[in-house]
């Protein structure tokens, strides 16, 4: 875990001649969680899925690169806006789903360790529609631990919660991803001030670095500071600068 | 409970069917030899069940072995489409073009080539399922969610495996109304194959009672046909519905 790399991307986008993003740099330090909060549209999940090395249809100038050198792929797992679950798998076969994609023997022992961890060891043999939302994210949150990679990507990944779940979410996930190279984009000041040692906003201009408290994440929801936080985030969202 | 109602309606149709047919017969006095009445052709399916049978038997078989052979290389074709874009690109024409062919006109050609016996009635079977298996399959395989797809990438699934273990069981509700089309058409295709040259199955049987005048043994022969087709249709039915509820979330 001490080996995760941090990441940097540095460039711009465009949809054929019209501009998504100006050049921007994005580094996530090794290790800890970076967001990325901004307004719809503003090109952040084409940001993420640059670095993934996903399709975009955008045309991207620049650079996707690692702090060690070596290639980022093959050392990133990616967590979407939806739980993403294969509605035919029960939850031990969605968490094993990545050994199974690339023809490996499946580690169940592993993954039922880490299903309890999520606290679904008792829905390990359920499929995802007999599961709540937060349930399936728990259980999407297990398979990107059972990937084991250094490097994790975060798209929104609570957006569909509702607000105790979400909470909920935040800690489980702060707690199991710590000392993994985090990069979260999303449009909550909640996730970005409870989550992020750093955390950017990201607007058509380009990137500006927000104040986060002084205290180590994984960030009381009711402390001051994170309150304080999270309302300057929204000012600057609203305004738009 | 729910089979009974299933079995309680089906009777009640039926039974409406027959009672029009009769009605249709009293009202307007038609001879027998035109339109013979449901209890006729009922006594005529009892009389000659033993040779209804033999030549029944024919042609399920060559409807069921079409559509196997069908179903399994509409599939193949579906799949090696997906995998790779030239082998599509050469395919999709032809794909179409297996739809186009009207067999009515091929039949006697194939006729010769493959003999009287089973086999030409088979690849009729084949032909006229293939184009409804390879593009409903296609088109499930290629409306794999996007995000799924995603992660696959990310998690270094292989071309291959991304296409078997994703996008395939994505596609089985595609691949289940693709099947209740072929299952409807695979019949029309056998007979149609029997009709042009056959020494057995029921397209001969009903060649012959038609060029003899016996209508009553045609009807006979048409509703041991149309019998198989609904039990096969329910059953195939049940089988797309079963297995899309196992492959899908069930209510959406």
């Amino acid at each position: 875990m001490n080996s995760a790399p941090g990441l940097t991307i540095e460039g711009s986008a465009r949809f054929g001649a019209v501009p998504l993003f100006p050049r921007l740099r994005f580094e996530a330090a090794p290790g800890l969680w970076t967001s990325l909060l901004g307004p719809s549209g503003v090109g952040k999940t084409t940001l993420l899925r640059l670095i993934a090395g996903l399709d975009t249809g955008a045309v991207f100038d620049g650079l996707v690169y690692a702090s060690d050198g070596s290639p980022l792929a093959g050392r990133i797992a990616y967590m979407g806006q939806g739980d993403l679950l294969a509605p035919w798998l029960d939850v031990l076969g969605n968490v094993v789903l990545g050994a199974r994609l690339r023809g490996e023997a499946p580690d169940f022992a592993k993954a039922r360790e880490i299903i309890a961890r999520v606290g679904l060891a008792r829905h390990e043999r359920e499929r995802p529609y007999a599961l709540s939302g937060g349930q399936r994210q728990r259980a999407a949150l297990a398979r990107t631990l059972m990937e084991d990679r250094p490097v994790v990507l975060l798209d929104e990944p609570f957006s569909s919660l509702d607000a105790r779940t979400r909470t909920e979410m935040q800690e489980l996930a702060g707690e199991l991803l710590a000392g993994k190279t985090v990069a979260l984009i999303t449009h909550d000041p909640g996730d970005a001030a409870r989550l992020s040692h750093r955390a950017f906003l990201m607007n058509e201009g380009g990137l500006s670095e927000l104040a986060l408290p002084q205290s180590a994440p994984v960030r009381s929801y009711d402390d001051n500071e994170v309150i304080a936080a999270q309302a300057q985030m929204l000012r600057l969202l609203r305004s738009g600068s | 409970m729910n089979a009974l109602m299933i079995l309680g309606r089906g009777a009640l149709i039926a039974a409406i069917g027959l009672l029009a047919w009769q009605a249709l017969v009293w009202l307007t006095g038609v001879p027998a030899f035109i339109l013979p009445g449901p209890v006729r052709v009922g006594e005529r399916l009892w009389e000659s069940r033993s040779l209804i049978a033999e030549h029944a038997w024919v042609t399920y078989a060559q409807i069921v072995m079409g559509l196997a052979l069908g179903v399994l290389l509409g599939i193949g074709t579906a799949l090696q489409m997906i995998l790779s874009p030239l082998y599509r690109s050469v395919m999709r024409p032809l794909v179409v073009f297996s739809q186009a062919i009207p067999i009515f006109a091929l039949a006697p050609v194939v006729t010769l080539w493959l003999g009287y016996g089973m086999a030409s009635k088979v690849l009729f079977v084949v032909l006229i399922i293939y184009f409804p298996i390879a593009s409903a399959c296609y088109d499930g395989l290629s409306r794999t969610p996007q995000g799924a797809l995603d992660l696959a990438r990310v998690m270094g699934a292989s071309r291959l495996r991304t296409t078997l273990r994703v996008r395939a069981p994505y596609a089985i509700p595609s691949l289940a109304s693709g099947l209740r089309l072929a299952v409807a058409a695979a019949p029309f295709a056998a007979v149609i194959g029997e009709w042009v040259g056959s020494s057995r199955g029921l397209g001969h049987m009903m060649l012959l009672a038609n060029g003899r005048g016996q209508t009553d043994l045609m009807f006979a022969c048409l509703i041991a046909l149309a019998a198989f087709t609904i039990v096969l249709y329910f059953a195939v039915d049940a089988l797309g519905d079963a297995l899309t509820a196992r492959f899908s979330a069930p209510l959406g």
